[in-house]
C-alpha cells in the first residue's frame, strides 16, 4: 500500500465523520493560530520599536544635563567646543526645548518650541520642504527666524505657504523661514509638530541661559563608544568630578535593550501558544485510541484481507497527520486572518515570516506523528481474530 | 480459474493441534487433526458450536497458528510464519466469506472489492478492472456506488463474495455464508456457491445447519475438536481431481 493509497484512506474516514474531526482539530487551529498571530504581533511590535528609535538619528547620542548645584545647565559654546574636542563626532546640536503657544493671526497651537544650532536638522534626521534650516549666522545675529514642522504649518496656515509669514511666539514675531517634510510620530510624540528657533533668540526668549539637551551624531558606528568615553571626560571636567550630572544616553544600546526585551516577549508568546499545540496533541492521540477501539472491527476485516501491520500503522498514523496538518493549515489561514484583524482594528505593526509559518505547520504535523504513533501502534498490534470477534 | 490437474492437494493437514489455556486448563480445540482438500473440492465442516470448527477455520484461514502439526496451504507449509508472511499468505491464496458479510460501512461495494488488491499492491487501473469483474460475475456490476447499508443482505453477502473471488484466490473459505440470511436468500447464496465450484473455485464452507452442508460434495464433521468424514449430498461427484 503506497503513501497517496493511504492519504486517500485517512481524507475518507475524516470526511466520515466531520463533526468529531473538526472538535479534534480544534486544539491544534487554536495553538497553531495562536502562534502565527502572536508571533506576527510579536515581530510587528519589534519591527516598529526598532525603526522608531531608528527614526531619532542612527548612531545618535543624547547627552542630558541634571546639573550640580545652580549650575544645572550647558552653555551653548561649551557644548559646540565638545565637537572639536572629541574625535569622531559629526555633528552636535544643542537644545532647549519648551511647550508654548504659537499664534498666527488668530490660531493658536501649542507645541515643542526648540531653540538649537544649524547641525539639529542633521542630527535628527530633518528635511527641509520649502525656504531653508536654521543657519549659524541666525544664531550669531540673534534672528527672530523659525522652522515649523509640517503639521503646526497646516495648523497654522492651512493651505498658504508659511514662508515669509510672521508668527507670534510668546508674544514675539517671529519670521518663518522654512518648512520640514513630514518625519512621522515617535515615542516622544510627533515630530512635526514642532517650532524651531536659533538657539540664541530662545535663550532670550525663555529667559534661560544654556541648554539641557544636547544631540551628538557620531561619525561611524565603531567610535560610538570612543566618542562616549570622550563626552564623559569633557562632561566630567565641566562638572568638576560630578558624574551624577550629566547623563550621556546611548540609542543602539537602547536599541539593542528595546529589541531583546520584544524578542523575549515573542519567544514567551510561542511558547506558550507551543504548549497549546501540545494540548492539541493530546486531544488528537485521545480521539484516535477511541477511533481505534471503534473501528476493531474494521482493522479485523482489513488484516484478514491480508493487511499487514506496517499497512495498519500507516494509515492510523497518517490519518492522525492529517488531522493535525489539516488543523495546522486552517490554523495558519486563521491566525494569518486575526493578526490582520488586530493590526487594522489596534492599529497594530503586524510582520509574517515565512520561516515560523513553515516550522508551525511541520510541527503540527509533527505533532500529529508523536501523538499518533501511539494509537497507530495499538490497532497495528491487534489480533485479527480477536478484532473480528469485536462487536 | 480451471481445475488444475496437480498431484499435490491444495490443504494437506497432518496431525493439527491447537490447545487453549482456560483458567489453568488445556483445552484442545483441535485435536490430532488430519483433512486433505483437493482443487476444485467443495468442502463442509459440519459441527455444533463448540466443537472447535470456527477454530479449525481460523486455522485454515491463516488467521490463527496451531501449536503443533502440518499445514499445508498450495504447496507452501504455513504452520510456522510470522503474521506479517501470514497476511500475504491470506492476501494471495484465501478469499475470505463470513457470516456477518464484514463489509466496510464507509466503502461503496466497488471499494470493498478492492481492498484486497490494495493490499497487494495491485495499480489503480489493473485494481478497478479486477474488483468490476468480481461485481460482475456476482450480478451487482449495476450496484459498483452503493454503500453496504443500500443494499439488501444477499446483496452484500454477494459484494463479500466478489472481494474474496477479487484476487483470485485458490481457495474460498465460508464461515456460516447464510447464517445472517432468511431462508430464501441463502438458497440463493448457496446456488451461487455451487455455480462458483462448478466455474473451478475450491470452496471450504464451515456450518452448523446440515441442510446447507448436505448441498456439499463433500462433508466432514467435527466434535470436540475431532474430525470424521461423513459422506455429503452429492458425494457422487468426488473424484474431482
Amino acid at each position: 500500500m503506497n503513501f497517496l493509497q493511504a492519504f486517500k484512506m485517512a481524507m475518507k474516514s475524516i470526511l466520515s465523520n466531520k463533526l468529531r474531526s473538526l472538535l479534534t482539530m480544534l486544539g491544534i487551529i487554536i495553538g497553531v493560530t495562536a502562534v502565527i498571530a502572536l508571533v506576527a504581533m510579536g515581530q510587528g511590535a519589534t519591527k516598529s520599536v526598532t525603526e522608531q528609535v531608528q527614526s531619532l538619528g542612527t548612531n545618535l547620542l543624547t547627552v542630558n544635563i541634571l546639573g550640580r548645584g545652580s549650575a544645572n545647565t550647558l552653555k551653548v559654546n561649551d557644548a559646540v567646543a565638545m565637537k572639536d574636542k572629541v574625535e569622531g563626532i559629526q555633528y552636535i546640536a544643542p537644545a532647549s526645548t519648551q511647550s508654548t503657544s504659537v499664534k498666527y493671526g488668530t490660531t493658536s497651537v501649542t507645541v515643542s518650541v526648540v531653540g538649537t544650532n544649524a547641525d539639529y536638522a542633521l542630527v535628527k534626521d530633518y528635511k527641509v520642504a520649502t525656504g531653508r534650516f536654521l543657519a549659524q549666522i541666525d544664531l550669531d545675529v540673534y534672528q527672530k527666524v523659525a522652522v515649523i514642522g509640517s503639521s503646526t504649518a497646516t495648523d497654522l496656515f492651512g493651505f498658504a505657504s508659511p514662508v515669509g509669514e510672521y508668527i507670534l511666539i510668546q508674544g514675539t514675531r517671529y519670521k518663518v523661514v522654512g518648512v520640514l517634510e513630514e518625519k512621522g510620530s515617535s515615542m516622544a510624540g510627533s515630530n512635526d509638530e514642532v517650532v524651531m528657533i536659533p538657539e540664541t533668540s530662545a535663550e532670550r526668549l525663555f529667559k534661560s541661559k544654556g541648554v539641557r539637551t544636547v544631540y551628538v551624531q557620531v561619525a561611524t558606528t565603531e567610535q560610538i563608544d570612543s566618542v562616549v568615553t570622550g563626552l564623559e571626560t569633557e562632561l566630567s571636567g565641566h562638572f568638576r568630578g560630578n558624574t551624577d550630572s550629566y547623563r550621556v544616553f546611548n540609542q543602539s544600546d537602547a536599541l539593542s535593550t528595546l529589541t531583546s526585551i520584544s524578542d523575549t516577549l515573542t519567544l514567551a508568546l510561542a511558547g506558550i501558544a507551543g504548549i497549546s499545540l501540545l494540548v492539541g496533541g493530546i486531544g488528537i492521540m485521545n480521539i484516535m485510541l477511541v477511533s481505534v477501539t471503534e473501528r476493531t472491527r474494521e482493522i479485523g476485516i482489513r488484516k484478514a484481507i491480508g493487511a499487514k501491520k506496517r499497512d495498519i500503522l500507516i494509515q492510523f498514523l497518517i490519518e492522525a497527520m492529517v488531522l493535525s496538518g489539516l488543523g495546522g493549515l486552517l490554523g495558519i489561514g486563521i491566525g494569518v486572518g486575526a493578526a490582520q484583524g488586530a493590526s487594522s482594528a489596534f492599529n497594530m505593526d503586524i510582520v509574517f515570516s515565512f520561516n515560523i509559518i513553515l516550522i508551525a505547520f511541520c510541527f503540527s504535523v509533527g505533532i500529529g506523528v508523536v501523538f499518533g504513533m501511539f494509537p497507530a501502534n495499538k490497532a497495528a498490534k491487534l489480533k485479527p481474530i480477536e478484532a473480528l470477534r469485536f462487536e | 480459474m480451471t481445475t488444475k490437474s496437480l498431484p499435490d492437494p491444495l490443504i494437506r493437514i497432518k496431525q493439527l493441534n491447537k490447545q487453549y489455556r482456560m483458567g489453568g486448563e488445556t483445552l484442545n480445540a483441535l485435536d490430532n487433526v488430519s483433512l486433505t482438500v483437493n482443487y476444485g473440492d467443495f468442502l463442509a465442516i459440519i459441527g455444533p458450536s463448540g466443537s472447535g470448527k470456527s477454530t479449525l477455520m481460523n486455522v485454515i484461514g491463516c488467521l490463527d497458528t496451531p501449536t503443533s502439526g502440518e499445514y499445508w496451504l498450495d504447496g507452501e507449509e504455513v504452520s510456522r510464519l510470522k503474521d506479517n508472511k501470514l497476511a500475504e499468505i491470506r492476501n494471495r491464496k484465501i478469499g475470505f466469506i463470513f457470516q456477518g458479510f464484514n463489509l466496510l460501512n464507509r466503502l461503496t461495494a466497488i471499494e470493498n472489492v478492492e481492498l484486497p488488491l490494495i493490499y497487494r499492491g495491485v495499480s489503480a487501473k489493473e485494481r478497478k478492472e479486477q474488483a468490476i469483474e468480481a461485481l460482475r460475475k456476482v450480478g451487482l456490476e449495476e450496484r459498483i456506488h452503493h454503500r453496504p447499508v443500500e443494499l439488501s443482505g444477499g446483496q452484500q453477502q454477494r459484494v463479500a463474495i466478489a472481494r474474496a473471488l477479487a484476487g483470485n484466490p485458490p481457495i474460498l473459505l465460508a464461515d456460516e455464508p447464510t447464517g445472517a440470511l432468511d431462508t430464501k436468500t441463502g438458497k440463493e447464496v448457496m446456488g451461487f456457491m455451487k455455480e462458483l465450484n462448478a466455474l473451478g473455485h475450491t470452496i471450504v464452507l464451515i456450518t452448523h445447519d446440515p441442510g446447507i452442508s448436505e448441498q456439499a460434495k463433500r462433508v466432514v464433521k467435527i466434535m470436540d475438536g475431532k474430525l470424521s468424514e461423513e459422506e455429503g449430498g452429492q458425494n457422487e461427484f468426488l473424484t474431482s481431481v
